[in-house]
């Protein structure tokens, strides 16, 4: 058995790691997993960096800015897998959500209008909404100011954004202290159930198969290690599947209910998993479909196009400064190479290409593939551009 | 719990006075720690190498706005605390004003931060001290945070070692007590009533302080033989 540390956040997304110990994927693949629980994304990423761990769950965008050298230590990092896509969601308190569309099934089916009614409300509030975001880096971090950019708000000039773990969002509602956060499930359900916050707009309404966490190694650490890497991605895309399944989810949820992974209530866990989401306090649940995916439609594959998107929101928000030899270090974080690599011999189908034009697909897609029949789903952004990773200047010309 | 970022240019220009000024002065350290004993253990060892300048500020609201006040040249935290995000954000908003901030006083000194991340210390050091300088304060940091490891361990053990202990007690008065039972109902001697509370629990397969609460029980159900 080859010993394995991973280092993970006890956020829901963090399932696939968890199923992956739990149902014996990891065993399986002669790999004798450790899960290291942490609590805030600097402290993963300083274990993954100096060698505590030898893989993390980590925030897409924090994997590409470790490597550009954006937050503390500067050291190459290597995305072989996605362990999730989508997730999150933006919950804001009752008294901002009013200035919204009173029904909040219409809010999230119509992200657009909803962008503008939130740009009206900012100066409708009685502050300079304060929202919190569990990191700089992080990918929802990014697709609110994406959302809200496309209605003329400037995030740094018109919000206040407040940095904070996830697990203190729901009491930083509580003292007033923030006026809504978005983050990952199953924050947004608690404070939807504490009656704080109303779930105003979710991630997968806004790009509709986005990028979240990712599996991150040292680059150095992963290219002498092969085998020991290609094992763990089977396992891993084993437990992927294992936890897309419906029928397992209950199962799962009780399992991350444990002390030792997220540790709260499985009823808590289980709407983001099944897709399933209260948005306001005593009504029913809605149904959204694509709410967070483990395995469907290659969900594992690391398309480098999005890495690039990643790139091109730095770019956007002033975090980098444009330069070819950035881009091709940012793109060179995501490795669908390695992917291809380790999944090859499983029967998975594997995308023909690496990179592919973002936002195109408006229904369901068969595409190219090296084995098997694989369908994408859409993957629209909310306002209907399109991402051409060949082109990351006149994308940005554009805005 | 949640924090204030609201960075003013006069405290980054504040900031920015003391690192300069910082170069031969005594050092300005701050803990942020939520346990107040670690913090004070790792106070008292710094005074007692000398450094005076030191605050104890736990990570509640508001601290990073309080952090930022005191432009400390040496920022000590332990590494499992979930504000280390909300710490760097400050980082990285004041990078734009003020002198950066970076993590442990240099970074190719691997041995060392293996040692500062084994022990639980994350350390933010102003950049351009001399590292001579933080070096004595994160050793005896990750001594001290090693040493109040070690306590807890300590104390954790003892805890379990006295409530183990405290259960014996209780369970030894429960047998006394069925014991006091049989010898006053049965009129047996007490070794006789100990041997029958024994034989009774192997041939149920229990333990004897079981029969003994289930015997208690019966006599006080039974209105008081005892």
């Amino acid at each position: 058995m080859t010993p394995f540390s991973v280092a993970f956040l006890p956020l829901t997304d963090s399932a696939v790691l968890i199923a992956a110990k739990e149902k014996g994927f990891a065993a399986d693949a002669g790999i004798d997993l450790s899960l290291v629980r942490t609590t805030s994304w600097a402290t993963l990423r300083d274990r993954l960096i100096y060698g505590q761990v030898q893989a993390a769950h980590m925030l897409a965008p924090l994997a590409i800015a470790v490597t550009l050298g954006l937050s503390q230590h500067t050291a190459a990092l290597s995305a072989p897998l996605r362990l999730n896509i989508n997730g999150n969601a933006l919950a804001m308190a009752p008294d901002f959500a009013a200035a919204l569309d009173p029904d909040p099934v219409r809010r999230i089916e119509d992200p657009l209008g909803t962008a503008h009614d939130f740009a009206a409300a900012i100066g409708l509030h009685r502050r300079k909404p304060v929202i919190g975001i569990v990191h700089r880096f992080s990918c929802h971090a990014l697709l609110l100011r994406y959302w809200l950019g496309a209605a003329g708000v400037e995030p740094d000039r018109d919000l206040s954004l407040r940095v904070l773990p996830p697990s203190l969002m729901v009491e930083a509602l509580r003292t007033g202290e923030i006026d809504g956060f978005i983050a990952g499930e199953p924050w947004s359900s608690v404070a939807v159930a504490d009656g704080l916050a109303e779930i105003v707009m979710t991630g997968a309404r806004i790009w509709q198969r986005g990028v979240e966490k990712v599996l991150a190694f040292r680059a150095d650490w992963m290219e002498r290690h092969p085998e020991a890497v290609d094992s763990l991605l089977v396992a891993l895309a084993r437990a992927a599947a294992w936890c897309d399944d419906p029928a397992h989810h209950e199962e799962l949820a009780d399992m991350l209910e444990r002390p030792e992974y997220v540790g709260r209530p499985a009823a808590e866990l289980l709407p983001a998993l099944r897709g399933s989401l209260i948005l306001r306090h005593g009504e029913p649940a809605v149904s959204i479909p694509d709410f967070l995916l483990f395995h469907r439609e290659a969900a594992g594959f690391p398309w480098r196009s999005q890495a690039l998107w990643i790139y091109s929101q730095f770019v956007r928000w002033g975090f980098v400064k444009a330069d070819p030899e950035t881009e091709r270090q940012a793109a060179g974080v995501f490795r669908s190479d390695v992917y291809r690599r380790a999944l090859s011999g499983t029967g998975l189908p594997m995308p023909g290409a690496s990179m592919k034009v973002e936002g195109a697909i408006a229904e369901p897609l068969g595409v190219g593939a090296h084995r098997g029949a694989l369908t994408l789903g859409a993957d629209r952004f909310f306002d209907g551009r399109i991402f051409d990773p060949t082109d990351i200047a006149g994308y940005l010309a554009r805005e | 719990m949640a924090t204030h970022c609201g960075l003013t240019g006069r405290n980054a220009v504040v900031s920015l006075m003391r690192a300069y000024a910082s170069g031969g002065n005594p050092l300005r350290i701050v803990i942020v720690d939520d346990s107040g004993l670690r913090a004070t253990i790792l106070q008292d060892g710094l005074r007692e190498a000398g450094y005076d300048d030191i605050h104890i500020v736990p990570p509640e609201s508001g601290f990073v706005a309080r952090l930022e006040r005191m432009a400390p040249d040496v920022v000590l935290m332990d590494l499992g605390s979930p504000s280390r995000d909300t710490l760097e954000e400050m980082l990285v908003v004041s990078r734009a004003l003020a002198r950066p901030i970076a993590m442990f006083v240099d970074q190719s000194d691997e041995t060392m931060i293996g040692a500062a991340i084994d022990a639980g210390v994350s350390a933010y050091v102003v950049d351009g001290l001399r590292k001579e300088r933080v070096k004595p304060v994160l050793d005896l940091a990750i001594r001290r945070f090693n040493a109040f490891a070690r306590m807890r361990t300590e104390l954790d053990e003892a805890k379990t070692e006295r409530d183990q202990a405290k259960i014996a007690l209780q369970e030894r008065k429960i047998v006394d007590r069925a014991k006091a039972i049989l010898m006053n109902s049965r009129k047996l001697a007490e070794a006789d009533a100990y041997a029958l509370l024994r034989s009774t629990a192997m041939n149920q397969g229990k333990r004897i302080v079981e029969v003994a609460e289930a015997l208690i029980t019966a006599s006080n159900l039974l209105g008081g033989l005892a």
